[in-house]
């Protein structure tokens, strides 16, 4: 178990790479104490597999160091940094029963056989595949498969690490909230630090106390879930999380307040910096439908079980909003209020406003 | 009761009247000889199953059956080791994968008659590159025409040479089949290259190698054209292979009930082996 530190890293897949397109991650810094469930959340390409692989070590870094402990491992191959990966598909030794299979991480690395035998039956024992030990690897249903694989990355308890890069992919929805909920357990337990890359937000945040968003390899914000939702520092961040994403609207900014479509908007403090950009961002569950603000027309209203989205159009820009009343029928006339203290401006996609303390 | 639509059949006839012309038909003339005494002026009498007792009776048979056997067990040792051996040490990306693919496959785009008449010349003593080189540079006495080993060597170098490549290009599609996250998970898991090789690399080959050694058992069990070209069976009789033995017999001494009797004993082991490679190599499939 180790403290994880990244240095000033940066990545590129090209040899000499010109400018910062070339780079898949660019200049990330990052400290992961010893013993957090970590999230790596971004969507596809945005270089949160590069960054899985350079810590397990194996891709190594352009620039830039990885610690474990405080100790430089950049050079290091996987099997010397002592950590544990699960892949997104499963990885099995086909000609290996179970046994073997949960076994080889621990023989690889000289363990007693009775200590071996109490890891597998445990690690076993919590994936449910007890009492398939003796079966051959290759005979096993995918999820089954995926379940050895996990139980693989899991069997160790001496890592640094255990890493998991999408790990339910291929697990069917029932058994995917199953072992998420098993692996948190597992986390509790063991204490043993854990990264999940994936780009569902879901996943990430119902297993991580701290998740990183990543978008075009670079860090937008880490946060618990919580500070995610509330207080995004990002657009992207903001839109990416939440279902449906925050609402960001183009706006003008004049003496720290802003106004849009005319009107003047309540924030949740002044605005201290403006850019090329400035746009409000304020998420739908704190839209609200009222008498008096700014007018909007309903194009549509759905369902998604306790609430209802309403999205609607105003001066061009579409615009949701989550309530709990009856919807409005399409076509009519609304008017609608932003909650202040959940209204921000962002200035080139950065949050600009600042509550005053 | 549940009628069944026997148009299906139709559909058959077409291959089963190719078959029978490719291959039953001449397979059913073979039998027939088997079991007659030959005459000129297209005589037969019945001989029942005295040929086969001849043959399997006969010394000569029984020496060529040997050779064959040793030939074939020689050539697949070296081969499929050889074979993957040279895959495993092939890239797997890069400009240079088209090179190799290239380069493995040109013996085996090379006609059998002119592999044989081409080591033919490369190990003649006096002017080939090789059976020059053997004798005057190194020494070595070295003349395929004349000593047993020398011959044996030949068509074994030659049939590696010719051949390998077969099993270089079948093991290196099982290879290349491997994701890469195997690799990466063996690396983790902190698997030696040994471990790699017997858990990851030799089960992801093992359908690709058991063709590559049908196929290699099957066609150098039935060699022919090569080792005729090189020594046409001597010196002596010392590479006299089973199917030169057996053209020998049935064109050189037109002994044609012995011939028939030979290639259906010689058709049967084949068959035989071959059955018995694919069973023990699929046991332990599902």
């Amino acid at each position: 178990m180790a403290k994880i530190t990244i240095d000033k890293l940066r990545h590129s897949y090209s040899p000499n790479p010109t400018g910062p397109d070339d780079y898949a991650l660019k200049e990330i810094d990052l400290d992961w104490t010893d013993g957090g469930a970590y999230a790596l959340l971004g969507p596809s390409g945005c270089g949160k597999s590069t960054l899985l692989n350079i810590i397990s070590g194996l891709l190594t870094p352009s620039e830039g160091r990885v610690l474990f402990d405080g100790k430089d491992v950049t050079n290091l191959p996987p099997d010397q940094r002592n950590i544990a990966q699960v892949f997104q598909f499963p990885v099995i030794y086909d000609t290996m029963t179970v046994y073997d299979n949960l076994a080889f991480p621990l023989r690889n690395r000289g363990v007693d056989s009775a200590r071996i035998d109490a890891r597998v039956m445990e690690i076993a024992t919590m994936l449910e595949l007890e009492d398939r030990l003796a079966t051959r690897a290759s005979n096993l249903t995918p999820d089954n498969k995926q379940k050895i694989s996990m139980g693989r990355g899991l069997v160790r308890d001496d890592v640094n690490v255990v890493m998991f890069d999408e790990p339910l992919t291929v697990i069917d929805p029932a058994l995917k909230w199953k072992l998420r909920s098993k692996l948190k357990e597992l986390h509790q337990k063991i204490a043993v630090t854990m990264i999940y890359v994936t780009h569902d937000q879901t996943e990430a945040l119902t297993f991580a106390d701290q998740v990183v968003v990543m978008q075009d390899g670079v860090i937008v914000q880490i946060g618990s879930p919580v500070e995610l939702f509330e207080r995004p520092q990002h657009t992207f961040v903001g839109h990416f999380i939440g279902s449906p994403g925050m609402n960001i609207l183009p706006c003008e900014v004049v003496d720290g307040g802003a106004t849009f479509q005319g009107q003047k908007i309540a924030l949740e403090g002044k605005v201290v910096k403006t850019g090329q950009t400035t746009e409000i961002g304020i998420r739908p569950e704190y839209v609200r439908l009222s008498d008096s603000g700014i007018p909007a027309t309903v194009r549509k209203a759905a369902d998604i079980g306790r609430h209802t989205v309403v999205e609607m159009m105003t001066g061009g820009v579409a615009i949701n909003a989550i309530t709990d009343a009856a919807p409005p029928e399409p076509g009519t006339e609304v008017r609608l209020s932003f909650d202040p203290d959940q209204t921000r401006v962002y200035s080139d996609g950065w949050i600009a406003t600042e509550v005053a303390k | 009761m549940k009628t069944e639509n026997q148009k299906a059949w139709l559909f058959v006839l077409p291959v089963l009247a190719l078959v029978a012309f490719n291959a039953l038909i001449p397979l059913m003339t073979v039998v027939n000889y088997s079991v007659q005494e030959t005459f000129g002026n297209n005589l037969f009498f019945w001989q029942g199953l005295d040929w086969f007792e001849n043959i399997l009776r006969s010394d000569r048979f029984h020496a060529a059956l040997g050779r064959q056997v040793m030939f074939t067990a020689i050539i697949l040792a070296i081969e499929i080791p050889l074979g993957v051996m040279i895959a495993l040490a092939m890239p797997r990306s890069g400009p240079w994968v088209s090179v190799c693919l290239v380069l493995m496959a040109l013996p085996l785009l090379i006609p059998w008659n002119v592999v044989g008449a081409m080591w033919n010349i490369f190990t003649l003593p006096d002017i080939g590159l090789l059976g020059y080189f053997m004798n005057n540079v190194l020494g070595v006495d070295y003349n395929m025409t004349q000593s047993p080993t020398a011959a044996w060597v030949t068509i074994i170098v030659m049939d590696v040479w010719h051949w390998t490549s077969l099993v270089v290009l079948l093991a290196y599609a099982g290879l290349i089949s491997i994701p890469e996250p195997y690799y990466q998970a063996a690396k983790i898991d902190g698997a030696s290259n040994w471990s790699v090789f017997r858990y990851i690399q030799l089960p992801k080959m093992k359908r690709v190698l058991t063709i590559a050694i049908l196929l290699r058992f099957m066609d150098s069990f039935n060699i022919y054209t090569e080792v005729f070209v090189l020594t046409g069976g001597g010196p002596g009789n010392s590479t006299t292979l089973l199917s030169i033995d057996l053209v020998k017999v049935a064109l050189g001494q037109f002994d044609l009930g012995n011939a028939a009797a030979m290639s259906l004993v010689y058709f049967a082991f084949t068959l035989l082996v071959s059955w018995l490679f694919y069973t023990i190599m699929m046991r332990d499939e599902e």
